[in-house]
């Protein structure tokens, strides 16, 4: 046996799952369990009780409404990336899902997932975070929307609290702007190291480093210099000191200062891509 | 239901239907070789990289090793024993065989499961196509080379 005792539930509704939550601060959701099946086989978790959120179809529905794309909790990295209302409203969703580890993960593994375990080398938070995403959040007390920006607290920390679920992740429209995001990763899905996320409209942009620290960082100092001007030079000269700003750690994979000079060449390209979007 | 340690569960695999009391904290794989001794499904590191455990549940392709057994309670499995259920080679694996696409064989029940997969996704698949399918299962001994031209020659024949 590799895992430590553990008990196990598989709710048929929403509000038995946050009974289940609430009932034991050693409770836990478990949605794709690409991550957590793994750290509590390394025992680095171990839970009380598993809340397995696989019934509660609610939570896996993709549609588009008045507020943009609402994404279900449980949506697969798979979904994303074969969603035609994720294509039409926000391509680069579908994009960097199909980036992610590889198909076996992809249709096990969920957008609620990849944010609530916040693993600084996850893809989507800097990403959410550049697409003014907003995370909807259940407990017993009822619901709360919190923006991508004040829901990442720390590695794996984020603001759902104990006995809460994140049910819902809802995108803003595009609104004519175009969306792009770099990443170095060790291998052609692996691990990251250093990644950008942008989405620029005519007049401004929102960038997002990840990897850098233990959650993702606006670069709001870049997005300031830039103002409107997205040629290529304005773009490199707007990200000069952008690393400097950092303090990311050093690893294995990357030094920190080799992190400091990505975050400057990631930040770049994304910004860049995201530019030729807009006019396209 | 309340949380429980253990559970009874009931699988479908390759067809057949299977009643088991597993512990909550079961690996699905676990459950597939030791339980029920389908041990054609591998077990390479145990840590969701290899792709040796890749089975498909309902129909998608997974790594059985990052699932409790009690998560596949109702589902439909397939494992590589389902694939030449009737004894008779499946074009695949007999593509396998003629592209000698497996050295030790180790990986080959992972390659077997995403492969066939892809070709029901994609029956016709580009090279490039079937090495990104392929990603998620590591050989360490052919190079790859010969499994994808397996995998190929069976999309060109059809």
């Amino acid at each position: 046996m590799l895992m430590r005792e553990v008990e196990y539930a598989r709710p048929s509704s929403l509000e038995e799952a946050l009974r289940i939550l609430g009932s034991n601060d050693g409770a836990r959701a478990l949605a794709g369990g690409q991550t957590l099946i793994n750290v509590m086989k390394a025992r680095a978790a171990s839970p009380d009780i598993l809340v397995d959120l696989a019934a509660l179809t609610e939570l896996t529905a993709v549609s588009t409404g008045s507020g943009g794309l609402e994404l279900g909790a449980m949506v697969t990295y798979a979904q994303l990336a074969s969603s035609s209302e994720v294509e039409v409203t926000r391509p680069i969703l579908g994009e960097v899902a199909a980036m992610i580890a590889d198909v076996q993960v992809r249709n096990r593994g969920t957008i609620g997932g990849n944010i609530c375990s916040n693993d600084p080398t996850n893809h989507l938070p800097p990403l959410l975070v550049a697409l003014d995403a907003a995370m909807t959040i259940v407990g017993s007390d009822g619901e709360r929307t919190v923006t991508a920006e004040d829901f990442f607290l720390g590695v794996y920390m984020t603001a759902v609290a104990t006995g809460e679920l994140l049910t819902k992740v809802t995108v803003p429209p595009p609104g004519g702007a175009g969306d792009a995001f770099a990443a170095l990763t060790v291998g052609a899905d692996g691990t990251c190291i250093v990644s950008a996320a942008a989405s620029v409209t005519s007049g401004a942009a929102r960038i997002v480093i990840g990897c850098v620290s233990a959650t993702p960082v606006r670069a709001t100092e870049m997005e300031a210099k830039l103002g409107g001007d997205f040629g290529e030079a304005s773009v490199r000269e707007a990200a000069k000191g952008l690393g400097a700003q950092l303090d990311p750690p050093g690893d294995v994979h990357a030094s920190a200062d080799y992190r400091r000079h990505l975050a400057e060449v990631m930040a770049v390209r994304a910004v860049l891509q995201a530019a030729e979007r807009v006019r396209s | 239901m309340p949380p429980e340690t253990a559970k009874t569960i009931s699988v479908e695999i390759n067809g057949e239907l299977y009643e088991r009391e597993v512990d909550a904290r079961r690996l699905l794989v676990h459950f597939i070789r030791d339980d029920l001794g389908l041990t054609g499904t591998h077990i390479g590191c145990d840590t969701g990289n290899c792709g040796a455990c890749t089975i498909q549940f309902d129909g998608l392709a997974i790594k059985s090793c990052m699932m409790l057994a009690v998560q596949a309670d109702g589902a439909k499995l397939g494992t590589v024993e389902g694939l030449a259920g009737d004894g008779a080679l499946t074009p695949l694996q007999q593509s396998f065989s003629d592209h000698h696409a497996l050295q030790c064989g180790y990986c080959t029940p992972g390659m077997l499961m995403s492969a066939s997969y892809l070709l029901e996704q994609n029956p016709h698949p580009t090279e490039e196509e079937i090495r990104k399918a392929l990603q998620g299962n590591i050989c360490r001994c052919t190079g790859y080379v010969n499994i994808v031209e397996a995998v190929k020659a069976v999309g060109e024949a059809r």
